[in-house]
């Protein structure tokens, strides 16, 4: 009943907020229903329950190693949230409060699917239930940015359900009784037809590719993700993408059991290289401070691409990184967000010298920073050790080492633009803008608490944590 | 019974041809609403005996892909006050070319693939794959929303020819997420063109380069 409750109780709290009356408490649903929500996915993980087979939905071992980051990364969002609509208060928000609960229940959905149709229609919904929220702050940019992210969101998961077409396809040519949850896809194994599975591999990983940011399916991230606020980009970060690779994950299960697992993991391989390599190069060049996260999440977007590729270990290491990297995120989206609104631009070119003008936002901003380009010894270093580790043991010593190269140069770009911010002497105008935005508890303690997390995460990595993520490959690489 | 099929198919392939060469916009969202309607009927021909399921998504189909779209993409249109697509990135003779190379292409790339008895000789999937490529040569070719708009419609369109492959053996839950989906999507994008419009004075996708690194 639980796992229907963690989609019925959002979906739910989404319908309450639309009925509310007042536009000054509705923002409080979203830290309660995201406390209902945390609660019930942590007394689900603790006593993970038995999976009947031929579920649609359930809360398996994929979904118990990843989903309790999403709720966590949400619930520290709401309650971020709630200072931030109080700040908005110009702006009427109830579509905003309302989808950002539909999208909590729509990832749950998406993270518990165990069926091919199930999980794109949940995948489908969170793309449309986000498209209000990127335009939530009206502006023409805002609205360019959204148009962008529907276009090639729209087209990447129209490409996703015709690779789910064609992975069904193939098992009715391999004798299917037209059964497409992922436990019979599996079953199915080798008597899958071989060119539709192929077929099928690429559109998916395409098409769910697209909505995880993979280059050069990228193209909407930067936009979307500079023109959102930081509590939107965070949840798209930390969230959307999760439910995206977790879906690539279950895909890539059926085409190892159909005996391509090689072939797919080349596949991801180059592609989690090519994202880190653009994003690279990107980080390089940027001079906005919000497109900068973009990049760095399509970089780390690619490592989980690189992770993936590497067999077990590799998947183990990557649902590692998956919660280092939303926590980590998370809690940068929200210190950049501060850091905008008080700055009143997000571009080098006019934001400079913020160090003196929101000190705690930009301490934070730097903590995060460090956490996030893997400095120990926050999550994101552990994860990203053992990946390297993993990879020489794998064999893919030429990838790992491209791979650090990748992360140098990343790390270069960052550091370029976050100092830039940071230090000098902030211009009137910013000084003018920043003196009317005030660091209160509500907008610094939530990445406070994330960062927190990263570097529990990294120090002391709880072993029920590791269970659950071996439990998740278990699942994915049945046979031995 | 597959003949008819077939023939309906070879109208669809037609109407993206057509689709590719109109310049005024009636006309394109004439052709795809035409293709909608010819899609939505073809349930009626895979099924011998057509339960209560089938119908609803025959009906949900036409009404969703040959009146409803088409008529909100008529009043954006009107709100927009554009007739025509001037300057594509891609000119309509080359991608007229394109389309029909593809289209090709596609017939002869779908005998490689490995068909059911019952599907080997039907143009389904060569339909399938022409509509795909011409859905993404309008979305990348031109350069008015509404067109972009048209050009998804035919990707969709062509995944839906797809998707009747497994019309019998998948559960209806698959087609009504398409169509459900399909409609609001396209909702939504009517919405945000009618926003885009108002924002910008233009419905000139390319007008939209604030945001380029």
């Amino acid at each position: 009943m639980i796992p229907y409750l963690l989609i019925i109780v959002p979906l739910a709290g989404a319908a309450l907020a639309v009925a509310w009356p007042s536009n000054r408490t509705r923002p409080l649903l979203l830290p309660a229903v995201g406390l209902g929500h945390v609660g019930m996915t942590f007394w689900l993980f603790l006593n993970p329950p038995a999976v009947s087979p031929a579920s649609w939905l359930a809360f398996d071992p994929l979904a118990r190693a990843v989903l309790p980051a999403v709720s966590l990364l949400f619930f520290v969002c709401a309650v971020y949230g709630v200072t931030y609509l109080r700040i908005r208060q110009e702006r009427p928000n109830r579509v905003f409060v309302a989808l950002l609960l539909a999208t909590l229940g729509l990832l749950s959905a998406g993270h518990q699917a165990r069926h091919l149709g199930l999980l794109w229609i949940a995948t489908e919904a969170v793309t449309l239930a986000a498209v209000p929220l990127l335009h939530f702050n009206g502006t023409p940019r805002a609205f360019e940015a959204t148009w962008k992210y529907l276009l090639v969101g729209g087209t990447g998961i129209a490409l996703s359900l015709l690779g789910s077409f064609c992975l069904g396809y193939a098992s009715l040519h391999g004798g299917g009784d037209g059964n497409l949850t992922f436990v019979s896809l599996m079953a199915q194994g080798v008597d899958l037809s071989r060119p539709w599975v192929l077929i099928a591999w690429v559109l998916l990983l395409v098409g769910y590719g697209t909505k995880m940011g993979l280059a050069p399916m990228h193209t909407w991230k930067p936009d979307a993700y500079g023109e959102a606020s930081g509590i939107v980009g965070a949840l798209l970060a930390g969230g959307v993408t999760t439910v995206a690779f977790t879906a690539i994950l279950r895909v890539r299960a059926v085409v190892g059991a159909a005996g391509e697992g090689a072939m797919a993991d080349r596949t991801l391989l180059a592609i989690g290289l090519f994202s880190m390599v653009v994003s690279a190069l990107f980080l390089l060049g940027t001079r906005d401070f919000k497109r900068m996260l973009a990049y760095s999440s399509v970089e780390h977007m690619g490592i989980l691409g690189i992770g993936a590729a590497f067999g077990k270990a590799g998947v183990w290491t990557a649902l590692f990184h998956v919660w280092a990297n939303s926590l980590t995120k998370g809690s940068l989206f929200l210190s950049a967000g501060n850091i905008r609104r008080a700055a009143g631009s997000a571009s080098m070119d006019d934001v400079r010298g913020m160090a003196t003008i929101t000190p705690r936002s930009v301490a934070l901003f730097i903590t995060g920073m460090f956490a996030v380009t893997a400095c120990p010894p926050f999550g994101p270093f552990f994860s990203e050790l053992r990946l390297i580790r993993v990879g020489f043991t794998a064999g893919h010593g030429v990838a790992t080492f491209a791979f650090l190269g990748c992360l140098l140069f990343a790390f270069f770009g960052i550091t370029r633009v976050v100092f830039g911010v940071a230090d000098g002497r902030p211009r009137p105008a910013t000084r003018r803008v920043g003196s009317s935005f005030v660091e209160s508890a509500g907008v610094i303690l939530p990445p406070v608490a994330l960062l927190a997390l990263s570097l529990w995460l990294g120090l002391h990595t709880p072993a029920v944590l590791q269970d659950a993520w071996s439990a998740a490959v278990t699942q994915l690489f049945p046979t031995p | 019974m597959n003949n008819y099929l077939n023939l309906l198919i070879g109208l669809a392939m037609g109407l993206n041809l057509i689709a590719l060469g109109s310049s005024r916009l009636p006309s394109l969202i004439r052709a795809v609403s035409a293709q909608g309607i010819v899609l939505g009927l073809m349930p009626l021909l895979l099924e011998h005996h057509p339960d209560w399921r089938v119908l609803v998504v025959v009906v949900a189909t036409v009404a969703g892909k040959g009146f409803v779209i088409p008529w909100l993409l008529r009043r954006a249109m009107r709100a927009a006050t554009i007739e025509r697509e001037l300057n594509p990135l891609v000119g309509f003779v080359p991608s007229l070319l394109l389309g029909a190379g593809g289209t090709i292409a596609a017939v002869a790339f779908a005998r490689l693939l490995p068909l059911l008895p019952e599907h080997a000789g039907s143009l389904l999937v060569p339909g399938a794959l022409a509509s795909v490529l011409t859905g993404f040569i309008l979305l990348i070719g031109r350069v008015k929303a509404i067109s972009q708009v048209c050009g998804y419609l035919i990707l969709e369109n062509g995944i839906y020819l797809f998707g009747l492959l497994l019309i019998r053996s998948t559960p209806l839950l698959v087609e009504a997420g398409v169509l459900l989906d399909l409609t609001v999507g396209v909702f939504v994008i009517g919405i945000i063109v009618d926003r885009i419009q108002r924002a910008f004075d233009s419905l000139d996708t390319r007008k939209l380069t604030v945001l380029r690194e």
